[in-house]
């Protein structure tokens, strides 16, 4: 053996240390020393987080599985469940983006169909820096086409998402995946090592020695060295994730299966100590009967290795049988490595001899946890502050409009998901581009609707509006479409948790995020904590994305965008104010990120409420929320989608011409409707207390946009969509 | 046993969108003395062979029924002797 | 009416091809898994090689595939006249199986591409298209990454004397041009089939828009073609 391992190279604090050895009552030894190290690193232990996570409401009467299992599983009626989560792989994709993200979207798959659940939507919510650079356009086109193959070879639609691109992303882009599947409540499974003796099998790849020490390499920030720990990035195979897929859903269908656990971050050693950990057993293990890929492999490396596509079975005793020939089918194998055990420990033998000893509770759940130091940084009040007055209001509002409309966080995200399989299943209802994707619940009048949301800089502003409004948006997303929300997930992406200014953004926006979910009925169901997205002294915006499925009973109610007829009127359900607070507008045209963005919540829950009703009684031709460049961008859009022109006339109130255009005050959605429904929706608006304001009529081939009587904006739709659609594509190629 | 290095292109005449792809990358870095690109496929197969007759043969009969496309791809191959 | 659609490991629009038989159609259909022989007793009237990505499409879409034990019988069951229809990565596979002429190679733009496109119908005299008119446009969505399709010269000029070529990538008026091929195909070309017009491959995907509200039912055509023709109406 060589010299012993420094616990401090493993991450592990004097402190935990010594907690470990308390626990042991005996040093541990190398191989149980680096188990402890990837268990309790912040990516698989959530040391830094959990007591604030703690904070998040995720109880509610639809709820099935909160967190803390491999995915969250909400109620969607008639024996149906929905199971979902959102997870990061953002280090590993600023390494080398095509794997990266693609084993990001491996692994939440996984998760996904471990529940029992078949996957039949992916979703990507992504964060580069400005698309500039060589690099960035590296790393944006390598990791949608990570996601891209992996997500199309696996027969998963990816319906929907977002991506920002903003200069602090730059050097730690964001890469967060999104699964969602669908179960009958009776074949939902756990990831639970039940019943004393019952085999433990390995299923799926051969173990080789890649990714080792993934879960630690997320668990430190980038620097010039990462490059070199590249070792650490593990190659996809979605061939073999699709022959995994299908023989798991097989064999759980067969009843051999007690409980089921992917083997994603800290591999085999995860894997098995959770699985008993939540059944309160203990398992036993063999390493030298995990099948390898590569010969000479240490115990250490088997229990350490990151390889992908495997999966740990237990089954039911004397079924083995059952499973290695659903496997043989698949040609895959199957391998019985171990039993479960009732005396709480996780033991592993390398043939006879025992080589790690370690009671699972400890190891699983014993990190302790911290509450970190936490303080406003000192940018805050500076950014919040803006005067306005020394902002001038432009001359050219329609030079200022087309410089929006091109802006990259605003123009058309088709050449992104053209990349995309996003109809096979033919579930795929409203197609990417919409406010929500929707999908059909085949054999039921039923559909759901999948978003992402979070704007990053609104957290920057401000941390607790930043948090309640990419919830808001999120719910808002979903009742554009016409559904229900029923319950979210998150990504929390974050920098270096120990600095007292992240750790304050990162309460901030949790706080912020419950108290919208609570206000919306959104209990949180599953979640992912990405610390350490931080280089050279310079963190991510504080970016909680917020993923969220909503509920339409009747798929023949679906709402889109895009503008139906000509004569429609259009309105704004909602308050027509400004706010160019953190707009996309005051950062593309005036170079400023600043203002302090900010929401009502009981009146967004009076606009969603109208809004929703409005769908239910069929009386919208269209409903589109307003976001990032404000109400004229809003409209253009739904003037694109449609094909078709609008005439807008919008009243200032004494406001600034700018703010009544582009500003992104929230809580505010435009539809078109017939002129004979108008009183119907504003019937609808006075029984939930909301405002509603006709502003136009959809009209001609034109966008005209007049304040106060005068015509301030005036382009052909045709022109413009070309101009929107064609951005990116012209950035890239 | 043997170790046979299997080069695999499109055949000429065929167009070549990754090289052409790449060329046209190698030519804005300033790579002018370009003449052609092709982008093809490259693998190592270890054959339990004694003969390097019978090792040849094999893995002609290889490229023609799998490993190639006659229709649009075209193979060559070195065949060296190796220890296990 | 009986269909198989195959499985091979690694097809995932499987499930898209039986649903539409089964529930649009409500016709009688089943699976036929690729380490089966083919067994005649089946007596299937129509097989469906669906699309996916077969053996992950390493060393090249549909070249493992065409080797599996169920693609000797449906060899055979095509050479004695029965109808085999092969989307996307049934199309590849039925173009390594040497089924239909010419090869697939990588989009020219080298990137996967999902969107709708129009196809134009150049034969409607086979059983796949019976039920379209010649030069009809059928909007149909396309999801490949190697649907640029190849032929030598001289096979081109004999596909066309034979009316081989079905379906070209064209705008909404039916206009084929270098602006409407979205992948480099030679001569825009969506879809071929063999000599006596039983065996149709095609890069679309008529299976995902036989429903309405799937927002185009112009693939329903497709498969009530091959209904018509079987009926013998």
């Amino acid at each position: 053996m060589g010299k012993k391992v420094d616990y401090r190279e493993l991450g592990l604090t004097d402190k935990e240390y010594q907690l470990i050895v308390e626990t042991l009552g005996r040093e541990p030894n190398d191989l149980e020393l680096e188990m402890y190290g990837v268990m309790w690193s912040e990516h698989c232990s959530y040391k830094n987080s959990k007591p604030m996570l703690k904070r998040f409401p995720t109880r509610g009467k639809r709820v099935i599985q909160g967190p803390g299992e491999n995915a969250g599983i909400v109620d969607i009626d008639d024996g149906q469940a929905v199971v979902m989560k959102i997870e990061s792989h953002n280090h590993p994709s600023a390494i080398e983006p095509y794997q990266g993200a693609a084993t990001g979207v491996g692994g939440i798959i996984r998760d996904i169909f471990t529940m029992g659940a078949r996957p039949i939507a992916l979703l990507d919510s992504l964060r580069f820096g400005e698309l500039k650079s060589e690099r960035v356009k590296h790393l944006f086109s390598g990791v949608v086409s990570g996601i891209a193959d992996y997500g199309n070879c696996m027969g998963i639609p990816t319906v929907g998402g977002e991506v920002y691109f903003e200069s602090c992303y730059t050097d730690n882009p964001l890469v967060n995946a999104m699964c969602v599947g669908i179960v009958n409540k009776k074949d939902i499974v756990r990831g639970k090592a039940s019943g004393v003796g019952n085999p433990v099998m390995i299923v799926g790849a051969l173990t080789g020695r890649d990714g080792i020490h993934g879960a630690s390499f997320a668990s430190e920030e980038l620097s010039e060295d990462s490059e070199e720990k590249r070792p650490a990035v593990q190659v996809g195979d979605p061939f073999m994730e699709k022959l995994l897929l299908e023989a798991c859903l097989e064999i759980l269908k067969s009843g051999c299966v007690v409980g089921i656990q992917d083997l994603g971050a800290a591999g085999l050693t995860s894997a098995s100590c959770e699985t008993a950990s939540r059944a309160g057993n203990g398992i036993e293990l063999d390493v030298s009967l995990v099948p390898r890929r590569e010969e000479g492999m240490t115990p250490r490396e088997v229990m350490l290795s990151e390889s992908q596509e495997r999966m740990l079975v237990i089954v039911k005793k004397g079924r083995e049988n059952e499973i290695e020939e659903i496997f043989r089918k698949w040609d895959l194998a199957a391998v019985t490595i171990g039993r479960v055990t009732d005396d709480g420990f996780l033991r592993v033998k390398d043939g006879d001899r025992v080589v790690a000893e370690l009671p699972v509770k400890s190891l699983a759940e014993g990190a302790p946890t911290t509450v970190n130091e936490s303080k406003q940084p000192a940018y805050i009040k500076d950014v919040q502050r803006i005067q306005y007055d020394q902002i001038p209001v432009p001359e050219d509002f329609n030079e200022v409009f087309l410089k929006l409309l091109a802006s990259e966080n605003i123009c058309s995200r088709e050449w992104i998901y053209r990349q995309y399989d996003h109809m096979v299943r033919t579930n795929t209802l409203v197609l990417p581009g919409a406010d929500a994707a929707v999908l059909r619940i085949k054999g039921t009048k039923k559909g759901i609707a999948l978003t992402t949301d979070c704007n990053g800089r609104y957290c920057y502003l401000n941390p607790l509006e930043g948090g309640r409004i990419a919830v808001a948006e999120a719910a808002r997303n979903l009742v554009c479409v016409g559904a229900e929300p029923l319950a979210a997930t998150d990504c929390l992406n974050f920098g270096n948790p120990k600095k007292p200014g992240v750790y304050w953004q990162f309460e901030n926006c949790i706080e912020g995020m419950s108290q919208a979910c609570e206000a919306l009925n959104t209990p949180v169901i599953s979640g992912n904590v990405s610390f350490y997205n931080e280089s050279k002294e310079k963190a991510v915006y504080p970016t909680p994305v917020v993923g969220m499925v909503g509920l339409i009973r009747d798929i023949n109610k679906i709402v889109t965008p895009g503008f139906k007829k000509e004569g429609d009127l259009i309105a704004v359900i909602g308050e027509n104010h400004g706010g160019l607070d953190g707009s996309e507008y005051l950062r593309v045209i005036h170079g400023r990120v600043a203002g302090n963005p900010s929401i009502d919540l009981e009146k967004e829950k009076a606009v969603q409420k109208c809004c929703l009703e409005a769908t239910k009684q069929g009386i919208l031709n269209s409903a589109h929320d307003v976001s990032e460049g404000g109400l004229l961008i809003n409209i253009a859009e739904s003037c694109i989608k449609g094909g078709v022109g609008a005439r807008i006339e919008l009243d200032s109130e004494g406001k600034r011409w700018d703010e009544v255009l582009f500003g992104e005050a929230q809580s505010r959605i435009v539809v078109s409707l017939s002129e004979h429904n108008c009183k119907l929706l504003e019937k609808i608006s006075e029984q939930v207390g909301c405002k509603v304001l006709i502003i136009g009529k959809v009209a001609g081939k034109k966008l005209i946009a007049r304040v106060d009587g005068s015509t301030l904006v005036k382009q052909d739709v045709a022109e413009i969509s070309r101009k929107w659609r064609e951005r990116i594509k012209c950035l890239m190629e | 046993m043997f170790l046979a290095k299997v080069y695999i292109t499109y055949k000429k005449g065929v167009l070549d969108p990754q090289g052409s792809t790449v060329k046209k990358a190698l030519g804005t870095m300033g790579f002018d003395t370009i003449e052609d690109v092709r982008v093809g496929k490259y693998m190592e197969i270890m054959l339990e062979e004694k003969e390097k007759d019978v090792a040849e043969q094999k893995i002609k009969e290889m490229c023609d029924k799998v490993l190639t496309n006659p229709v649009i791809e075209e193979y060559s191959y070195d065949i060296l002797e190796v220890r296990k | 009416m009986k269909f198989g659609v195959v499985m091979f490991p690694g097809s995932n629009c499987d499930v898209d091809c039986f649903h539409v038989i089964k529930e649009v159609l409500k016709e009688e259909v089943e699976y036929i898994w690729h380490k089966e022989p083919l067994r005649e007793s089946k007596r299937y009237d129509c097989i469906i090689l669906p699309g996916g990505f077969s053996y992950g499409d390493y060393l090249r879409p549909g070249a493992i595939a065409r080797f599996s034990n169920v693609m000797e019988g449906i060899i055979d069951f095509a050479e004695k006249g029965g109808l085999v229809l092969g989307i996307c990565n049934g199309f590849q596979v039925l173009l390594e199986a040497g089924l239909l002429p010419g090869a697939m190679k990588r989009n020219k733009n080298l990137r996967f591409i999902c969107d709708n496109v129009f196809v134009r119908v150049e034969n409607n005299t086979i059983p796949f298209t019976l039920k379209c008119k010649k030069g009809q446009v059928l909007e149909i969505p396309i999801a490949h990454g190697d649907g640029n399709y190849h032929i030598d010269k001289k096979t081109l000029k004999e596909m066309k004397e034979n009316n081989q070529i079905v379906f070209r990538y064209c705008d909404e008026k039916g206009e084929v041009s270098e602006a409407t091929n979205p992948n480099g195909s030679i001569d825009n070309i969506a879809g071929i089939c063999n000599r006596r017009g039983n065996v149709l491959g095609m890069m679309p995907h008529p299976e995902r828009c036989s429903e309405e509200i799937l927002g185009s039912a112009d693939g329903k055509l497709i498969f009530d073609s091959i209904m018509k023709y079987l009926k013998g109406e």
